[in-house]
């Protein structure tokens, strides 16, 4: 049985902005089906009523004083982008 | 004995006598690093420059300042350095040359006066366990070279084994300080989910990352950690709990202490050569004192199904900040934003970071969070009330760090799941938030070594260090060293 299709496979690889080639995404069909048959095993227990943890210690809205504090500087910023331009980090079109 | 055969202790005394310069230590790394990491591959970048200048301007300084003053360290290369390439053993950012701003625990570090030696090799982004997806070499165990040194902290757990350095950070979201630390013979602890900042740690899983020593011994494990601990405002999952002097809890006394050994722990599956070594560590415990009975963590087979459905969700998140657009690779062949974004991070990750990104985005889409992402946080809950029951009763979990020594390199890489299994007696105790540690205790037929895991209540890493020390003080099994290059 395969948990997941390849049309679902293609779907969330762009969700995850992910290209894959047709022989990756048979790949990651076979994989990911297998893991998530895996995963099914959680199915046995009974989780009703069982509140789920997100957070392992009793911590609540840690909140800090909104004051402005100075951090890197706009040059620093763009020292390791890959392009920019007049202060900017620089993209390809957004249009096709 | 080897200048890194000595305790930080007994090296700070050493210099206080001028019997030795920090520019010996640096040096001492250098020279072994020369000598056996062509073969042992565990760093991925060094500044010999920059350390030896350090040790310089140390060795001129009037008075000796800081609990790690002059001692060499290694950084796990997915927490950042200011001004020190920081790759994440990914090939995306192989052009981060420039990283702006110190990790906490690299201020920290700096704040003491260690000498930073270099980075770390592991598995990309943290994600595996025998070091084989680093984007670069894959590291390999000093104890013989055939064999894969664990991951994901493989670079820092080998080096500190083949005395490149005399302690390095890694990090542990599964598994990943413990399990290098138990293949090649040393000492790796992670704390207390909260214990140390993660500010600076690129994130993997947010719930269950945390950054924690590897050492020789116990004492410089415990060390190490009074300095890397605390509430920190630049992480608000940090935790307001005091930092104890954990050095100080190593009394060698566990008369008394209680001891649950979880029967999952030595079930099918563990290595009967690992189970035995166990056994007569509980024996050891016994002639001190200690008490040991067999427990159940009825939900521990879960825990595997539980972590990776969590941790590739949290990753899948985490990992979307690699776009191209501010640091890292780009991919040079799109024509639009969108192809931009997805070629760039295509060609930068390899193989298991997108395998783990398609997992966890699944996990996460519509249709599918309730079945697989909020059951794994529920089936979380019931693992995390397992070991609440437990320390009801005992001071101590203890059982293997793995089922088995380590593998040989190429033997597990074929079948994802395979892999994932090797994490499975670590994993818990990342899922609960509970602080464990690996110590040597023993060696497969094969010589290689094997590791006990003492797991402890939250926040009570003094506790674990406690009951690792007296077993270490009574063995000599952290005093053995691999053969690498002559022994050092």
């Amino acid at each position: 049985m395969t948990a997941i299709s390849k049309e679902q496979v293609k779907h969330v690889a762009h969700l995850a902005r992910l290209d894959v080639s047709e022989e990756e995404a048979e790949m990651l069909t076979e994989q990911l089906s297998s893991i998530i048959n895996y995963a099914e095993q959680l199915n046995e227990l009974d989780t009703d009523g069982v509140e789920p943890t997100t957070h392992v210690l009793d911590l609540k809205n840690v909140l800090r004083k909104d004051e402005p504090k100075d951090w890197i500087t706009q040059e620093e910023a763009l020292k390791n982008a890959p392009d920019k331009a007049d202060g900017q980090f620089k993209v390809p079109s957004i249009l096709e | 004995m080897a200048l890194f055969d000595y305790t930080i202790k007994q090296l700070e005394e050493k210099l206080q006598n001028k019997e030795i310069t920090i520019e010996d230590l640096v040096n001492e790394s250098y020279s072994r690093i020369k000598e056996v990491d062509g073969d042992v591959q565990a760093f991925l970048t060094l500044d010999e420059e920059r350390a030896l200048s350090q040790a310089k301007q140390l060795d001129a300084a009037t008075e000796q300042s800081g609990k790690l003053f002059g001692i060499p360290a290694g950084i796990k290369d997915n927490i950042v350095t200011k001004g020190l390439r920081t790759t994440c053993a990914s090939r995306f950012l192989d052009n981060f040359h420039d990283p702006l701003y110190d990790a906490t625990v690299t201020e920290k570090l700096n704040n003491e006066n260690a000498v930073a030696i270099g980075k770390l090799n592991m598995d990309e982004f943290a994600m595996g366990s025998s070091n084989e997806n680093s984007g670069y070499t894959p590291t390999r165990n000093p104890w013989n070279t055939d064999y894969v040194p664990g991951g994901s902290s493989g670079g820092s757990a080998a080096a500190v084994a083949a005395g490149e350095v005399l302690f390095a950070l890694g990090s542990d979201t599964g598994g990943s300080i413990r399990q290098p630390a138990a293949f090649c013979g040393v000492v790796g602890l992670k704390p207390t989910y909260g214990r140390v900042s993660r500010f600076g740690l690129v994130a993997f899983a947010s719930s269950l990352d945390q950054i924690g020593p590897i050492t020789r011994n116990v004492e410089d494990n415990a060390r190490v950690l009074e300095v890397i601990s605390g509430l920190d405002p630049m992480d608000s999952t940090s935790a307001d709990v005091e930092v104890p002097a954990y050095t100080e809890e190593l009394t060698g006394d566990v008369k008394g202490l209680k001891i649950a050994v979880p029967k999952e722990y030595l079930a099918e599956g563990v290595d009967p050569e690992v189970k035995e070594t166990i056994i007569s560590a509980l024996k050891v415990y016994e002639s001190l004192g200690a008490t040991w009975e067999e427990v159940s963590l009825p939900h521990s087979k879960y825990a595997v199904a539980t972590y990776y459905l969590l941790s590739s969700s949290e990753a899948s998140a985490n990992l979307a900040r690699f776009d191209g657009v501010r640091y890292g690779v780009r991919s040079e062949n799109a024509d639009n934003m969108i192809d931009m974004f997805k070629k760039s991070r295509s060609e930068g990750f390899g193989e298991e970071v997108k395998r783990r990104i398609m997992l966890g985005t699944f996990a996460l889409s519509s249709g599918y969070y309730d079945a697989y992402y909020k059951k794994a946080q529920k089936v979380r809950t019931l693992i995390k009330q397992d070991f609440e029951k437990i320390f009801a009763e005992y001071d101590v979990v203890i059982g293997p760090t793995t089922p088995t020594p380590a593998f040989k390199v190429g033997e597990k890489t074929a079948d994802p799941l395979t892999m994932y299994a090797n994490d499975i007696l670590t994993i818990p105790v990342n899922l609960a938030g509970v602080p464990g540690i690996s110590v040597p205790c023993g060696f497969s037929e094969n010589g290689l070594p094997i590791g006990l895991q003492i797991i402890g209540k939250h926040f009570a890493e003094g506790t674990v260090y406690r009951a690792a020390h007296a077993f270490e003080q009574a063995t000599d099994h952290h005093t053995k060293r691999p053969q690498l290059g002559g022994a050092r």
